[in-house]
C-alpha cells in the first residue's frame, strides 16, 4: 500500500489536480444558494415589495393530508377526488428499486397501510405537491387570452372572467397543478391563497400543518421562516431541467420524485 | 387616382376604425397596466373571503387553552387543523361554534402507525392500542405528553395489561379491582394482592342503583346470572370477551 502511494510522483498529482479543478467549480457553483432561486423577477416591481415562495421539508412531512382538506374548505375546490390544488403523494420504493406512487383522494382520508409488505420496502416517505409558482410559467406562456399570469409579487392565477376553458394551461403545466373547475368551467389552480397572504395570513395549508412541514415566506426577504429553511437545507426543485424555475422548494428530494 | 382605389383605401380606413372601436369596447381598462392581463383580476382573487382564521385570532379569545398548548408536543399544531375552519366562529362566536374531534379517527391522520411516516413520529396500532376508547379518555389533546407509569404493575403482569388495554376497562387502574399492598412489588408471592370476591363488587359499576357513568352496561344485579360469580361468565380483563 504504501509503495503505491509513493509511486505517484508530484508532478502527476499536480497534473490530476489541474483536470479535478474546473470540474469541482463547476459543482460547486450548482450548489450555491443563489442559483437554485428563480432568477426573473416579474416586471413593475423593480425589487421591491413582496416576492412569495415556500418551503417544503419533507422530513417533517406525515402524511396527515390536512393540508388537501384544509385547502378544499379555504378555497372551495370541488370534493371530487379528482380535483385538487394541493395533494400528498406516497413514495414507496421496494428493495427491488420498483418505485410506487399513489395519492388516496390526495390523503385527504389518510393513507392506509401500503400494499407491500414491509420487509421489502427500501424506504418511503411522502411528497406534498402543489402548484410551483414558476418564475417563468410554461402556462403562462400558452394562454391565448391573458387569462393565467403573474402577478408582481410572483404569484401565478387565473382571471376567472377572462379563461376561456380550453385547457391549453393545464396540458402546458409539466406538474399536473391545473384543473378545469367543473361548475365554472375555467382552469384553476393554487394560488399561494393569494386571498390570505395579501391580509397577512399564511395559506390554509400552512396554517393546519401539523408538523410545520410547510414554510411560506418571502425570497428575497432575509427575516422570514423560508430563510432559516433555506439557510439550514439543501435545496431541490421537482424537474429542474425544464428551467421553468419553481418557487416551491423541497428538501431531502428522493432522486425517485418526478 | 382611379375610384377603385379611393374606394380600397376608405374600406380599409373603416376598417381600422372598427378595429380601434372595438378594441376599445372590449378590452378591460385595466388589461395591460401591468402585463399582459387584466390588472382588476389580482384585487379579484385577493377579495375572496378566508374561510381559516389563523391560530393568532384565536388566542385573543382562547389565552386559556393557548397557555397549557405552548411548551406542548401540540404547540406547532395550529387551532384550526383539528377544530376546523374558525373564520365564521371567530365573527359570531356564540351563532357558529366549532367541535373538537373527540372520536378516535381524527387523532388518526397523524398518529396511525404507516411505514412512510417519519423514524420517530409518534406513533400508534389503532387496533391495538386502547381499545375502543376515544384518545382523549388517556390524552390531552392540547398537552399530549406521553403517558408514563400509569400501569406500574405491567412491568411484570404484561400479558394481562396488553389484554385490558384493548377492552372497555382499559381505563381502570389495577388497585381499583385489586387492593394492592405497598409490599407486593418486592415480596410477590408472600404479599399477594386482593381480589373481589363478591358479585356486589361489581355492581357497584354494573348495578341498577349505581352512581357510574350512564354509557356503562347495567345489568340488575339480584336476578342476572342466577347464583353464579361475576368472573364464571365474564373475564375482568377483557369483559367484551366471553367465556
Amino acid at each position: 500500500m504504501k509503495d503505491e502511494l509513493r509511486s505517484v510522483t508530484r508532478r502527476d498529482f499536480l497534473k490530476c489536480l489541474a483536470k479535478l479543478a474546473p470540474a469541482a467549480a463547476l459543482a460547486s457553483s450548482g450548489l450555491k444558494l443563489g442559483t437554485i432561486f428563480a432568477s426573473e423577477e416579474p416586471g413593475g416591481s423593480e425589487g421591491e415589495g413582496h416576492w412569495y415562495g415556500m418551503g417544503i421539508d419533507l422530513e417533517r412531512c406525515i402524511g396527515c393530508g390536512r393540508c388537501s382538506e384544509a385547502c378544499k374548505e379555504e378555497n372551495d375546490v370541488p370534493r371530487e377526488p379528482y380535483f385538487f390544488r394541493t395533494w400528498v403523494e406516497r413514495y414507496v420504493v421496494t428493495v427491488d428499486r420498483e418505485v410506487s406512487v399513489d395519492s388516496p383522494n390526495g390523503g385527504i382520508d389518510g393513507f392506509p397501510p401500503p400494499d407491500i409488505e414491509e420487509q421489502h420496502i427500501l424506504r418511503s416517505f411522502y411528497v406534498p405537491k402543489l402548484c410551483n409558482q414558476c418564475a417563468r410559467p410554461p402556462c403562462v406562456q400558452v394562454c391565448p387570452v391573458g387569462a393565467t399570469f403573474e402577478t408582481r409579487d410572483g404569484v401565478v392565477l387565473v382571471d376567472e372572467k377572462y379563461c376561456i376553458g380550453c385547457r391549453y394551461c393545464i396540458q402546458a403545466c409539466p406538474y399536473g397543478a391545473r384543473y378545469l373547475d367543473p361548475q365554472t368551467r375555467v382552469a384553476d389552480k393554487c394560488t399561494f391563497c393569494y386571498h390570505r397572504i395579501t391580509r397577512g395570513l399564511r395559506p390554509a395549508c400552512v396554517e393546519v400543518c401539523p408538523n410545520s412541514a410547510r414554510i411560506f415566506g418571502e425570497i428575497r426577504n432575509a427575516n422570514t421562516p423560508l430563510w432559516r429553511f433555506v439557510r439550514t437545507n439543501e435545496l431541490q426543485v421537482l424537474k429542474p431541467h425544464l428551467r421553468t424555475e419553481p418557487k416551491v422548494y423541497y428538501n431531502s428530494l428522493d432522486s425517485e420524485v418526478r | 387616382m382611379p375610384s377603385q382605389v379611393k374606394r380600397l383605401i376608405l374600406l380599409f380606413g373603416i376598417a381600422a376604425a372598427a378595429l380601434v372601436l372595438v378594441r376599445f369596447l372590449l378590452v378591460p381598462d385595466s388589461f395591460g397596466r401591468y402585463g399582459h392581463y387584466r390588472a382588476d383580476a389580482v384585487d379579484e382573487v385577493a377579495g375572496m373571503e378566508i374561510r381559516y382564521a389563523g391560530h393568532l385570532l384565536c388566542q385573543e379569545c382562547h389565552d386559556d387553552v393557548d397557555a397549557v398548548k405552548s411548551g406542548s408536543m401540540h404547540e406547532a399544531v395550529s387551532c384550526e387543523a383539528c377544530h376546523g375552519p374558525g373564520n365564521e366562529h371567530a365573527e359570531d362566536p356564540f351563532e357558529n361554534r366549532l367541535s373538537a374531534p373527540r372520536g378516535r379517527r381524527r387523532c388518526a391522520y397523524c398518529h396511525s402507525y404507516n411505514p412512510s411516516r417519519p423514524t420517530g413520529f409518534p406513533q400508534i396500532e389503532p387496533d391495538e392500542h386502547g381499545g375502543e376508547e376515544p384518545c382523549i379518555t388517556c390524552h390531552n389533546p392540547h398537552q399530549p405528553e406521553p403517558l408514563v407509569g400509569i400501569e406500574d404493575c405491567e412491568a411484570c403482569h404484561t400479558e394481562i395489561a396488553k389484554t385490558k388495554s384493548k377492552s372497555h376497562h382499559l381505563s381502570l387502574h389495577c388497585t381499583t379491582c385489586h387492593a394492592t399492598q405497598e409490599r407486593h412489588p418486592g415480596a410477590p408471592r408472600e404479599m399477594r394482592p386482593d381480589k373481589p370476591r363478591t358479585r356486589s363488587f361489581c355492581g357497584q359499576c354494573h348495578g341498577e342503583d349505581a352512581s357510574s357513568p350512564e354509557t356503562i352496561p347495567r345489568v340488575d344485579m339480584a336476578t342476572h346470572g342466577e347464583d353464579y360469580l361475576c368472573w364464571q361468565c365474564h373475564y375482568p380483563h377483557f369483559p367484551e370477551g366471553r367465556r
